[in-house]
């Protein structure tokens, strides 16, 4: 089997995120977040719940295990039984998120999705963040519109932020972002030049683990199209 | 019974409408573009936006949305919706989709607000600057009896939003299948929020794909009883193009000729001539081709 491309690193790294779960909703936004938690579900997070991007919970097989329509899923939110893995369009060191809009709000440079859910997921429950393309533009001192509020405005759980350059977490006394991992080939340096505030760097930064043989295989057969490519060249 | 054009002729300038469905799924499109070929002006529309959104906003008609996203489901952005923020000609209230709900449910439930932990610490608290918190009354545990695991600590925070109700004087929704009398039921996956949207209204609308003269199938996808509506009206494909499973799909096809059109007004200017200009029998024809 070929060696692990960095999209598949990525899978992996957002897997991880669930890890320890139990039985709760995972919510994946995107391509390589979708890829993860199936991943995690058939490994090592089988609790998970997932839904077929519908109203229907999907078993592992891909039978109908359940019925979620949106109304229960905010039920769910409610009740702090989720795990969701949002984008974003702009993030802080505090993890305050933005996916409303870019400019004044009152009037947009460009009007994004709106704040959707963000608001509600970051105080009821656990929340993990993507990032496919890690930058400047994405990493700012202050973000536009909080959509979901970072740990300085009352965040119950923010997990991990996993990006195409590194997996990170708010592991600090003051639970602002910090460095946990590069992905291989990545250096400290290169996430340094693409993030637009000061990030904690940990001494003994650790490279982030890549796929098993068996990961890779599951890989690989939940996305035989390749998305996972496109969305992380 | 009414015609599309009726239910809209008991609607007024200047209404707050709910519109059920959600994003670019069952949404009532023959009762907006019977809106469309109205003099209606100055609504506000709460939704959970999709197309309907997208086409009040670039014919003007909609002053105010009230919306925690506006999307197409597979065409992440509402390209209209995205064009009228972004040259101001749209008032905007953001919630978040929480919120949205529980506005709908004190306004079904006939409170002045409902207390709901999503907004705390957000913008959406700075950009809707009437929104007040609430203290909760039992900080200091159960009054009603000892024990159980919340006991003397309450769960979550004591501060919360008041949502305040989301009060309709009308609501629009699609349903597959109702009776002449007005009840109503969907026979997809997702009820979406079409029953609050009706309960939290003055008047509620239901146009559907066929009137039937008994409901048949699962009693939980009778959604609709005729005392939550006022007015039925029968619109086959009424939802198009977005979806109404199982009697169709979305028309991903007509809808990323949509998405297009919204790039240039010039674009728009032919996209109306050719679908809009119409009544919904020559919409419906048009795309039938």
């Amino acid at each position: 089997m070929s060696s692990p491309t960095r999209a598949e690193i990525c899978a992996v790294a957002c897997a991880e995120a669930w890890r320890g779960d139990g039985a709760i909703l995972a919510s994946p936004m995107g391509v390589i977040p979708a890829l993860g938690a199936r991943l995690a579900r058939l490994t090592f997070a089988p609790g998970l719940l997932l839904t077929d991007g519908d109203a229907y919970l999907l078993d592992r097989d891909g039978n109908v295990e359940g019925w979620l329509p949106y109304a229960k899923v905010f039920t769910m939110v409610a009740a702090g039984r989720r795990h969701v893995m949002m984008g974003a369009a702009q993030l802080d060191r505090h993890g305050n998120q933005n996916i409303s809009c870019i400019g004044a709000w009152e009037r947009p440079k460009a009007q994004l999705l709106g704040v959707r859910g963000a608001p509600g997921n970051t105080v009821n429950h656990a929340v993990s963040y993507w990032i496919p393309r890690h930058s400047r533009r994405v990493f700012v001192e202050h973000v536009d519109m909080v959509s979901g509020v970072g740990y300085d405005r009352g965040a119950v759980d923010l997990r991990v932020v996993v990006t195409n350059l590194g997996v990170f977490d708010f592991e600090t006394p003051d639970r602002v972002l910090r460095l946990r991992s590069v992905h291989p080939g990545v250096d400290v340096s290169d996430v340094l030049a693409e993030t637009g505030f000061d990030l904690v760097i940990p001494a003994g930064i650790e490279v982030t683990r890549e796929p098993s043989a068996a990961e890779l295989e599951i890989i690989r057969r939940l996305d035989p199209d390749n998305a996972r490519n496109r969305e992380v060249p | 019974m009414l015609t599309p054009d009726e239910v809209v002729a008991e609607l007024r300038d200047g209404m707050t409408i709910g519109i059920g469905g959600w994003g670019s799924r069952r949404k009532p499109m023959g009762l907006v573009r019977a809106i469309l070929r109205s003099a209606l002006r100055d609504l506000t529309i709460v939704s959970y936006a999709g197309p309907d959104v997208g086409l009040l906003a670039a014919s003007g008609q909609a002053r105010r949305v009230v919306t925690g996203f506006a999307s197409l489901d597979s065409i992440a952005l509402e390209p209209h919706f995205r064009n009228a923020r972004q040259n101001g000609t749209i008032e905007l209230t953001e919630l978040d989709e929480g919120m949205l709900h529980w506005g709908l449910l004190a306004a079904a439930h006939r409170l002045p607000f409902l207390p709901i932990r999503a907004g705390l610490g957000s913008d959406v608290m700075r950009v809707n600057p009437g929104l007040a918190t609430v203290r909760s009354p039992y900080e200091d545990g159960n009054p009603l009896f000892s024990g159980g695991v919340w006991g003397g600590r309450p769960p979550g925070p004591a501060e919360l939003v008041a949502m305040p109700a989301l009060r309709l004087d009308a609501a629009l929704v699609h349903m597959n299948r109702a009776d002449a009398a007005g009840n109503g039921q969907y026979l997809g996956p997702d009820p979406y929020f079409d029953d609050l949207f009706c309960l939290a209204a003055e008047r509620a609308y239901v146009s559907c794909e066929r009137i039937v003269t008994a409901l048949t199938g699962p009693p939980q996808s009778m959604l609709l009883n005729r005392a939550m509506v006022h007015g039925v009206t029968e619109t086959p494909n009424g939802a198009h193009f977005t979806s109404c499973v199982p009697d169709y799909g979305r028309d991903e096809e007509f809808q990323r000729k949509y998405a297009a059109a919204a790039a240039d007004p010039g674009a728009w200017d032919r996209f109306r001539a050719e679908y809009l200009a119409g009544d919904e029998a020559a919409y419906q024809k048009m795309v039938r081709r």
